[in-house]
């Protein structure tokens, strides 16, 4: 960012509700099935077919309302009118005006507090595919267009304009991804299209400056082409407004491989959605009692759950940046359990952090179905020196394929015993007699040949010695 | 004196064993067959399902089942009400060769009561118009006089009835294609309260105004099928979640103590002919123990301008969908844009592209507060102006259509002329209230004339009981065909 000027940054959020089924009729909602297999008369917008309003993708939404301390009141919808192949009614059915969540905030981890603006309930598209060399809709041979996610639930999160920084922006859209995880709302599953992110963007030399002329760049995959795609539109907006240019209101496209922006459409170009209430659907006035039961039924939200984490952790020693990466690792995929458990039952708190972000994080999905006292059992016996780390993250890999057993059964038929001292001791005066020269310069403080000689010990037992007593062992016979 | 029930007589006769339903139908084809070669009532003709399922209804009936209070009774549907693998095509060429998957569920409902489809029946293209000479398929003429037009766009259900081809119909009502042919082919014609039957798997044109109802040779039998395709859909948002009506347990009590108010603002724009009859109609109520008085609404001279600024509003984005991408036509070019622009070109017939074009203006972006907008304003109104009317009055009365049946071919170059036709019965879709029309008499061209019977949202009871006094004290139609003698 050039000296002397401040980057102003919204972010539009398309989040896709982990519903069973879709947001106005009962077909599967499901990524990645055969295409076109999870389609009916209503998401297909077949002549004469009507929407009703999934009740479970109303309570997600609202979810999402109250992690954000939105005010969630009485909505409508409407139909915004657009002809594309992939939207099957040629209108999409969204709220407008009347949207089910407003006036909300999200706080980063750095203390800056991101005003939301809305985060309403709108149908996704279906998706086309451009055959041919452009893969765009111009110049491509045909298109084929799968309905499977044709109406699928959304819910649009729009922040304020209180972003100033790319970072602050990749920020943003970690932290929200987080609350819409834990909020039960959504996967986050940038990757899959599950949380598809827009950014809005304009500079200014002060803040004392009225806002510019933004643009909203689209097609933005991932929270690192976020910060590339905000950091190159504000050096292009620099550039043409020190060259004596101005800003155009546009949208952008973010093209990952150039690593910039080119121009969608101009403000002039924009469409006319012609927005007017949907007939077909009547206003979602959720009472107090539900919207009662759906926060009741939230734990708490990612801020608060490292809060509790780096409490019951206590001081990191030095490693507090390393400890709140593990910690958000953590949160993020709903692994406070296993770290909670196994420090309760005494493990310490840098192997049970440790071991959970890092490899318990390899297969999240299965960690949190582990049963935590077999993990707290797997740990305790990594921390009592009957497993070796390696041999402990081998046991885990297999607790986590079989969703569970027992860690001293599978460490058992693997082998995994812990030496006894004698025979530990035995095979470390093999190696000590195998190596005469090695050990002699050992012997005289060459302090760096104690890993060639733990290596060889390793070696010998295939695995099932532990280093940290090998070395013991070697600096006991050194004297 | 009970009211006359040719259809449910004819389902009890089924019901007992005394009929075959095979045979029933068998005849209705057979009228069919002979009859609508000059009336084109018809865009298809099941004959073959409407057999097996004939068929199917007398096994019932020899193994000891009951199929229903509309056993083996033939009925005709409107071409817009989708039927699971039967061409469902709105008398537009844009949805040639769609076989819908599903059946409507009204098309359910009749199927489980036992009724037996024999077509589908022609009508204006999605339903916009007045006279059914805006289907892509060719007019229906009226039965009475086939120079004449059977009304619109319900058309070629009100001919069917009236021709004979099948007892029972079910049309559309957007701004009066129920009310306003039944009129016309002297046939008995309801709206119902917007929300009492479901719209699932009506192919929609003005979604906040469309209703689907009954058309039937006699007030009873319409009374039947509303109980039949009324109640509560889950799978339509807009449908009222209330127990089924039932107003044929009704339809006796006569309209003592009622108080019946007659229309004014619809008297005006009537021909003489025309009026008299509602007023001898008006009479009747008051032989029959009602209070009769005089009532204005004046609000409902807005309603014609209003409904031409929603009803396109809601098409042009309802009828966005043809678009060549899914079904129905697609005439190809060089990219989609192009390609949506040739089908939809090629699909469409004048009325339905002037609609399209009429309602995206008045959605657009700085046009949109002052027609769409404002119509919306004064739909409000009119729901205000009958409510004041119906805190002194149970109904009203008015004609059904200012004329009867006009020539084939004299309004079509003259849009405004056609539109005129629904001026008494559009303000009731407006505020989603019931209406019914009765025949009453022929007027002083020997074509029938329709008297009109409107009520508050959920009157439906009140309605048909004015109906069936009505209907009793109608004077008799003249034979099909011989209107223009009358004339002559």
């Amino acid at each position: 960012m050039k000296p002397g000027w401040e980057m102003v940054v919204g972010l539009e959020v398309h989040c896709e509700l982990k519903t069973a089924s879709k947001l106005f009729c009962g077909c599967r909602n499901m990524f990645g099935d055969e295409p076109n297999t999870n389609v009916c008369p209503v998401c297909l917008g077949l002549p004469g077919s009507l929407p009703v309003l999934n009740a479970r993708a109303v309570e997600m939404a609202m979810a999402i309302g109250t992690a954000l301390l939105c005010e969630i009141r009485p909505s409508t919808f409407h139909r915004k009118n657009y002809f594309y192949p992939d939207q099957a009614k040629d209108y999409q059915i969204s709220q407008y005006d009347e949207p089910i969540n407003v006036n909300g905030h999200l706080d980063l981890p750095d203390g800056t507090r991101v005003g939301i603006e809305r985060a309403h309930m709108e149908e996704d598209t279906g998706k086309t595919t451009h055959a041919g060399a452009s893969g765009r809709i111009h110049g491509a041979d045909y298109s084929l267009v799968d309905y499977n996610r044709s109406g699928v639930p959304l819910v649009e999160i729009v922040s304020r304009p209180d972003m100033r920084s790319s970072a602050q922006a990749r920020a943003y859209a970690t932290e929200l991804r987080a609350v819409l995880v834990a909020s039960g709302a959504s996967d986050g599953k940038m990757e899959e299209g599950s949380m598809r992110v827009d950014a809005n963007v304009s500079v200014r030399r002060s803040t004392a400056d009225p806002f510019g002329t933004r643009c909203e760049i689209k097609n933005l995959n991932s929270v690192r082409s976020l910060g590339r795609a905000v950091d190159y539109e504000a050096d292009r907006q620099i550039e043409l407004i020190e060259s004596g240019d101005q800003v155009v209101q546009q949208t952008r496209h973010w093209d990952e491989d150039a690593g910039r922006t080119v121009a969608l459409r101009s403000k002039e170009e924009a469409y006319d959605y012609r927005y007017f209430l949907e007939p077909d659907l009547v206003p979602l006035v959720p009472d107090a009692e539900w919207t009662n039961a759906v926060a009741a039924a939230m734990g708490p939200m990612p801020a608060a759950r490292r809060a509790r984490l780096i409490e019951l952790l206590g001081d990191a020693g030095g490693r507090a940046e390393s400890q709140a990466d593990q910690v958000a690792t953590v949160v993020d995929l709903g692994l406070d359990d296993l770290v909670t458990t196994a420090v309760a039952a005494g493990v310490t708190s840098a192997l049970a952090l440790a071991r959970t972000a890092n490899e318990a994080a390899t297969d999240a999905d299965a960690a949190r179905r582990l049963d935590p006292d077999s993990y707290v059992s797997l740990l305790t016996m990594e921390a009592s020196g009957s497993l070796t780390a390696t041999q402990a993250k081998a046991v885990l890999a297999d607790l986590l394929a079989a969703g569970g057993g027992d860690p001293a059964a599978i460490a058992a038929a693997k082998g995994f015993e812990a030496m006894s001292e004698d025979s530990l001791a035995t095979a470390v005066a093999e190696v000590v007699a195998a190596h005469p020269d090695e050990w002699g310069r050992y012997r005289d403080g060459e302090d760096k040949l104690a890993g060639f000689l733990t290596g060889a010990v390793m070696k010998a037992t295939r695995g099932q010695a532990d280093a940290k007593a090998v070395g013991a062992e070697l600096r006991r016979l050194r004297g | 004196m009970s009211a006359p029930r040719p259809s449910i007589e004819l389902a009890q006769a089924v019901r007992s064993g005394a009929r075959a339903a095979v045979d029933v139908v068998g005849e209705h084809l057979a009228a069919i067959e002979a009859g609508d070669g000059a009336v084109h009532a018809f865009n298809l003709v099941t004959a073959e399902q409407a057999r097996d399922q004939a068929a199917a209804v007398d096994r019932m009936v020899a193994e000891g089942g009951d199929p229903g209070p509309l056993a083996g009774v033939p009925i005709a549907l409107k071409d817009n009400l989708c039927t699971r693998g039967v061409p469902t095509t709105c008398s537009s060429r844009i949805l040639e060769g769609w076989l819908p998957p599903y059946d409507a569920t009204v098309v359910t409902r009749l199927r489980r009561a036992g009724a037996v489809v024999v077509g589908k029946t022609n009508m204006d293209e999605f339903a916009m118009g007045s006279s059914t000479e805006g289907s892509a398929f060719g007019p229906t003429h009226n039965p009475h006089d086939t120079s004449r037009v059977p009304g619109g766009s319900s058309g070629g259900s009100a001919a069917a009835v009236a021709a004979g081809f099948a007892p029972l119909a079910l049309g559309s009502d957007t701004g009066g294609s129920i009310r306003q042919p039944a009129a016309l082919c002297g046939v008995v014609g309801m709206k119902p309260t917007y929300g009492t039957v479901s719209r699932y798997g009506l192919v929609a044109f003005a979604s906040s105004l469309d209703q689907i109802g009954p058309l039937a040779t006699t007030v009873a039998d319409a009374a039947l099928l509303f109980d039949v395709i009324g109640g509560h859909d889950p799978a339509d948002s807009t449908s009222l979640n209330r127990p089924s009506p039932r107003v044929l347990s009704v339809l006796d009590d006569g309209v003592a103590g009622l108080a019946v108010g007659v229309l004014t603002e619809f008297l005006e724009g009537a021909a003489p002919d025309v009026v008299a009859r509602v007023r001898e109609a008006a009479e009747a109520c008051a032989a029959a123990g009602a209070t009769v008085q005089e009532v204005s609404v004046p609000v409902v001279h807005l309603g014609l301008s209003a409904y031409y600024l929603i009803s396109p509003g809601e098409a042009s984005s309802n009828l966005a969908r043809y678009d060549g991408v899914r079904y129905g036509l697609r005439v190809d070019a060089e990219d989609t844009v192009a390609m949506n622009t040739a089908t939809r070109s090629a699909g469409f017939g004048a009325e339905v592209k002037r609609r399209i074009m009429l309602g995206t203006y008045v959605l657009s972006a700085g046009y949109m507060d002052a027609y769409y907008n404002q119509a919306l304003r004064v739909r409000t109104k009119t729901i205000e102006g009958f409510d004041a009317a119906y805190a002194c009055c149970d109904v009203l009365l008015g004609p059904t259509s200012p004329t009867t049946a006009f020539p084939l071919g004299s309004k079509t170059g003259d849009p405004l002329a056609m539109y005129q036709s629904d001026v008494c019965t559009i303000p009731s879709n407006l505020a989603g209230h019931p209406a019914i029309s009765i025949p009453f008499g022929p007027g002083d061209d020997g074509l029938p004339v329709g008297v009109q019977v409107l009520g508050p949202a959920l009157s439906e009871g009140t309605l048909f009981r004015v109906a069936a006094v009505v209907e009793a004290a109608a004077p008799p139609l003249l034979p099909l065909g011989s209107a223009g003698e009358v004339r002559s």
